[in-house]
Formats: C-alpha cells, structure tokens, sequence
C-alpha cells in the first residue's frame, strides 16, 4: 500500500533513489541539492541500499565517473545544482551524446556570480542544449514520480538518453510536504532490470566508447541524437500510462489547470505554479476565465501541445525564472516560436521572476495576469515582477 | 610471480594484442610501446585490461572513428577526468560483481594519458581517484609537453627546454621552472603503488606493471616517453634518449609502495646531465645562450641532490611501510 511521507523534497528524492537502488550514485555535495547525497549516502551505510557510492572530489569528477560508469553497463544515478551543473557541464554533454540513460535529479538554484545559493533556473536553462532529457517538477510528488519515470525512459533502447529532474532549491528541497510514496516492490518492478546491449566490461565483445569523430561522422551522430530526443517525446505517453497504472497518477507533457474555456492562460516551470493555481482561483472567482499551463517536459520541447493549448486564445504570459541576457528569455521564446504556426496567434508577454531566490508573491503573479486582461501585453518587451527599479 | 620473458613471447605468438595496428601515431612515437606493453603485461597475466586514456596524442591517434587499435574494452571521456572515468567504471564493476549481475573477476582497469592531463588539467580527477582507493593502474606517458597540440609547455616540461609557450629567446632561456615532481606527489597520498619507468627499460616496466596490478588499490606508474617530433631527436632514438636519461640520473627509476622507496636501477657510475640534454634538439637553442653552462649546473646540482634524498629514502622507510592497507 501507498504510504503518505511528510518530509523534505530532497528525501522525497533520495527515496525514490532509495527504490531504484542504482548499482552506482556518484556525487560531489553542493546546496541545496546536499541532503538528496545525504540521506542516500545514509541508506547506503546502513545497508538499506546495496549501491556502490562513490564520494567524489567535485561535480566535473562526478559526471566523469557516472559517466564511466554507465559504459560499463551499471544503472547509475548523480545530483546536482548550480554552480556544480556548470562545472559538470562538459561531461554533461558527452554524457548525452555517449547516449547513456543517466538519471540526475537538479535542484534548481542561480548560476554565479555574484554568488546566490537560492532557487531560479539558469542552471537547468545553461544545459537546455545539452542533449539530455529534461523535466520539470511543481513539487515533492512530482520530484518523486518523474525521478522514477526518468529511469524508465532513459533506458528505453531507442532513447538511451540521461534524463535531470529538475526541482526547486529550497522551496521544494527544503521545503516539509506530504507526497505519496509507492511501495517499494511496485517501484522495483516498474524500472525493471537495465541490461544494456554495450559495456565496456565485456571483455568477449570489446567496444571503443568515445572515439575522434571528425568532420565524416560527427554531424551524422549528433543528427542521431536528435532522434533519440524525437523518440523520447514518442515514448513519453506510454511511460506516463503505465505510470498511472501503479499510482492512479496521470502525467502529460504540459499539466493543465482551469484552460479549457480560459481565454488567458500563464505558463510557468515548477513550484510557482502552485501560486499561479492559487491566483488562476481567485481570478476565476471574480469572473476571469484565467488557466494555467505547466510544462512538466521541456526538453524534448512539447511544440505540438503547446500550439495545441494556446492557438485561439486572447492573450497568453510566460513566467521565466532565468534570463538569456541580449535576448527573450528562455522559455519565452520557445514557447513565441512553437506559435508561428497556429491559425490564431494570442498576444504575448514575457515575464522575468524569482531570480536569485526573490519571493514570487499572489500579487506580483496577478501583475502579469492583469496585463493580459487588460490587452496591455507587447510582444518584444521583457518585463519583471518584484523587480526594484 | 615476476613474468617470464618466455610467457610473454608465447602469448604474443597466440594471442592479440591489446594495442593493436593501424593507429596513426608518428613514426618512433614511444606511446604505442606504453599502450602495448601496458596491455601485453595484463593479458599474460592471466588478467582482462579495460582501459581508459585521457585526451591526447594516444587517444586521438588510435581511434579515428569507425576505426579503433584497441583490442580491448576502451573508454576516452575528456581531457582531464580519466582518473575520475576510471574511478566510475571500477566502481560499476565492483557494483556488478556484488549483486551477481557479472561473474568475471579476471578485469584490470588501467588509465592512460599523457602529462598535460596528468601533471596538469588531471591533477584534481587522480588525486581524487588516489585518495578514494579504487583498484586502478595509471600509466602517465610522460613527454614533457602539449605535443599533441604543438609542444607547449606543461607541468612536465623541464627548464631550458624550447617550448611554444614558454621559448627559448633572447631575453628568456625558455621555462623557468623545474618539472613537479609528480612520482612524488602522488606517493604524497602513501595508500598507494607508485613508480617511474622509462621506455629504454621495458623489463624494469613489465615488473613495475606486475606489481601495479597485484596491488590491491589505486598504482601509479610514470613512464619517460619521449616525442621524437618535439623533442628534436631522431625517430629511432626514443629508448635510447631515456637510458642516457637514468644514466644521467635525469630520469631516477624507483618505486614507492605503501611509504616504502625502492631504487630500482643504480648504475655504478653516473654521466652528467649534459651528456642527456645534449643529445636534444629541444635544448639546442638553450646551449647557444651565454647561461646555458649556469641552468646545465643548476640542473646538475637538482639531480644529484634528488639522488641523493632517494637513496636516504630507501634507506628509511626499508621494512617500514605507513600503511598495511588500502
């Protein structure tokens, strides 16, 4: 039976790396993703866990071993934040384009400098092009769920992609909440066994990993990579089927709340969508038809279902927490561009907030909101909530 | 069990090589014999190399994809982590063998790469590798210098040399600095095998690689492997440039095991250090500087003293090793 845990997001995490059981965790301790490695190296020496944890002496070694690792045949997960992504970020990429079903949980917080330690998202937006397999959580439910479903479309055989869970730093991290936790024989049975068809520990069949691939193959390979993500954005329906077959919990690429009659809808990533809901309430209460949408996938980008929700609607804002200085905002602008081709474009605006771990209030989310109802959104400017000018 | 040259000879007629043919390394590249040697040593063991290397000549030249020379599993990750790569796959296998997924017990992790990413870039990823006692061989070609990207200088590189980023010109007599002593440094983490080698001694090496993978933890073995193209010298000199340099005490051979020195070749008699530097284009603009005697003394004075500490080290630390396990 599915039991209710009310703790952090970070054990919530580590719990779900707890029912994997990966045969290797390799990490380097950062904040806030620190507790995820903590309570695991905790299980790992009380026996809980057979998994070999290897303690290493910083991320870019982290990812090097994982890395290593997973080539030889080993399910293997890592955990990272910030300044540790960006530090990883070279083996983050060969990590993808060795195509190894790598499993990392983000728990998301500002890139330096200066020196921040609290939640926004330029660390995940800094790896966007990477390669990897990218979701978003809202909160220790969905970090719990799309951790375990993470590991089960990486290793699908015709995705063989790492996948980052991302969650916020602090917020979800350090935040206590209740989520429901599967039994652990359910989860076990669900990720099933990895048997990965190369290794480099078979000696009988030896493979080169990592080979000079010059200007005759690198281009052909990095275009396989491509389909790889194509086919993770093909396979994701299935997974979240079979996902609500053992938990009764239904995901999809973009979570929905309150659009169907909306006429103006907000897009915002993770735990701020929790405050947007509590917003789109109060709005529909005074007689907006206001709704949210909530990617749950970002990479590979949900095009399809965004044009989908937003064609034909008044006006839609999109909430970025991280910034693409010189540029529109991350999500911002892929989510303008997967509009160019619907019958019926909605006026847009783009909102910057919650950089550096700044407080997103009710109000400053009814800001935006407001904008919208009022039509006073323009397409080309970048605006900010909670913003001392 | 020290390997016998009639073992070794009858496993190379009846089986593959570990290294094989078709890389593209230079001709007189002594790379190739490290890589070889290294692999050759295992498998007449009895053992099953997987390998690593670090971005480098070795790496760039021997799998040219869809082409590979190696003959055994492989893995190169980037420059600077093939410490940490390695760290990863022996931990996967010590993983597998424990849950029951794999049965072979015969697999040795060796690690290849060459200064830059060794005395360098790869410092952090091997000391972290040293420090947390994964069971891996570590093999530095050592030829003084970023020679796959056109001879710069590197941590390696000794002074007076001629190097694109630190030359030799009128005003400076090239790098300044000595090379780290980087045998030393690693012994410095004493839960460990370490030793130098030199291409002119493949004997000295084999027993070196012997007891690298008889020994339970991380081993470290720094081979003096030169650059033919870099160094200046001709192609089929390689072996015979690194003897000048044990005999000149340039290049000592000893090793270290678990805070034990051993001296592992002491000639009767010594020749100078100039007799080595000499013998290499790379110091032949040096010797035409009006100091060259003054930076040939000093490095002389280096050498002897270096002797010298590892003759008193051996002496002891004899019978007394700081640590019992790893």
């Amino acid at each position: 039976m599915p039991v209710k845990l009310t703790v952090t997001g970070a054990a919530a995490v580590a719990h779900a790396m707890r029912q994997i059981n990966p045969d290797v965790v390799a990490a380097y301790p950062i904040t806030p993703q620190t507790p995820i490695v903590e309570y695991y190296a905790g299980f790992v020496s009380d026996g809980i866990v057979d998994t070999v944890m290897v303690p290493v002496e910083s991320e870019h070694s982290a990812m090097s071993a994982v890395v290593g690792s997973a080539a030889s045949g080993a399910r293997t997960m890592t955990a990272t934040a910030a300044n540790g992504l960006a530090l990883m970020s070279e083996i983050v990429y060969i990590a993808a384009s060795y195509r190894l079903p790598i499993v990392m949980p983000i728990v998301n917080r500002a890139l330096s400098g200066p020196i921040n330690i609290h939640c926004d998202h330029s660390d995940a937006m800094m790896v966007r092009d990477s390669g990897w397999i990218q979701f978003f959580t809202e909160n220790h439910q969905e970090a719990y769920d799309f951790t375990i479903m993470a590991t089960k479309l990486a290793e699908k055989e015709n995705v063989l992609l790492p996948a980052m869970v991302n969650l916020d730093g602090f917020i979800t991290s350090h935040g206590v909440e209740s989520f429901e936790m599967l039994d652990d024989e359910v989860v076990r049975e669900f990720v099933g066994s990895w048997n990965p068809k190369y290794s480099l520990l078979n000696t009988k069949n030896p493979v080169t990993y990592g080979p000079l691939d010059l200007f005759d193959y690198y281009f052909e390979h990095h275009r396989q990579q491509e389909e790889a993500m194509k086919n993770a954005y093909k396979e994701l329906p299935g997974v979240f089927e079979e996902f609500e077959k053992i938990s009764g919990r239904r995901y999809d690429f973009l979570d929905l709340y309150k659009v169907d009659d909306a006429d103006y809808l907000m897009v915002v990533l993770n735990s701020t969508a929790s405050t947007a809901k509590y917003v789109v309430d109060q709005l529909r209460e005074e007689g907006h038809k206001v709704g949210l949408v909530k990617p749950q996938v970002f990479t590979p980008f949900p095009k399809k279902e965004f044009q989908q929700v937003l064609n034909g609607r008044k006006g839609v804002v999109v909430l970025d927490r991280a910034m693409s200085f010189g540029k529109e905002a991350p999500l911002y602008s892929l989510v303008k561009s997967s509009l160019y081709e619907v019958a019926s474009r909605p006026s847009l605006g783009s909102y910057i907030y919650g950089l550096g771990g700044r407080d997103t209030t009710p109000e400053m989310i009814r800001e935006a909101f407001e904008d919208a109802l009022q039509g006073n959104l323009i397409a080309d400017e970048q605006r900010y909530l909670g913003l001392r000018e | 069990m020290v390997p016998n040259i009639r073992d070794i000879v009858g496993y190379v007629e009846t089986h593959d090589w570990g290294f094989t043919q078709g890389h593209r390394l230079c001709p007189g590249c002594n790379a190739p014999m490290v890589a070889n040697w290294a692999t050759l040593a295992a498998k007449s063991m009895g053992y099953e190399p997987v390998v690593a290397a670090a971005t480098g000549c070795l790496e760039v030249s021997s799998t040219i994809y869809p082409f590979t020379s190696w003959n055994v599993p492989y893995i190169h990750n980037a420059f600077e982590n093939v410490a940490a790569t390695i760290s990863g796959a022996e931990a996967a296998y010590r993983s597998l063998l424990n849950r029951g997924k794999i049965d072979n017990d015969k697999i040795k992790f060796i690690a290849f790469a060459g200064d830059g990413g060794t005395y360098d870039i790869g410092l952090q990823s091997l000391s972290g590798a040293i420090e947390r006692g994964h069971d891996f061989v570590y093999i530095l070609y050592d030829n003084e210098g970023y020679m796959n990207t056109g001879n710069q200088r590197s941590g390696s590189t000794p002074p007076g040399a001629d190097s694109t980023t630190a030359p030799v010109g009128k005003a400076i007599s090239g790098k300044l600095q000595l090379k780290k002593s980087i045998v030393d440094i690693v012994a410095g983490h004493e839960g460990v095998y370490a030793a130098t080698a030199a291409t002119a001694e493949p004997w000295d090496f084999m027993r070196k690689m012997q007891a690298a993978l008889e020994f339970k933890g991380p081993s470290f073995i720094a081979m003096l492997a030169p650059c033919v193209r870099f160094w200046r010298i001709p192609d089929d000199s390689g072996p015979e440039v690194t003897k000048l340099a044990v005999e000149t005490k340039y290049w000592p051979l000893w090793e270290y095991n678990m805070g034990v020195y051993k001296v592992t070749k002491k000639p009767k008699t010594f020749k100078p250090v100039k007799d080595y530097i000499t013998k290499l284009g790379r110091y032949s603009k040096l010797m035409k500087r009006p100091d060259a005697n003054e930076i040939l003394e000093e490095l002389q004075n280096y050498v002897d003293a270096k002797w010298d500490r590892l003759l008193a080290l051996e002496e002891i630390s004899k019978d007394k090793p700081i640590r019992t396990k790893i």
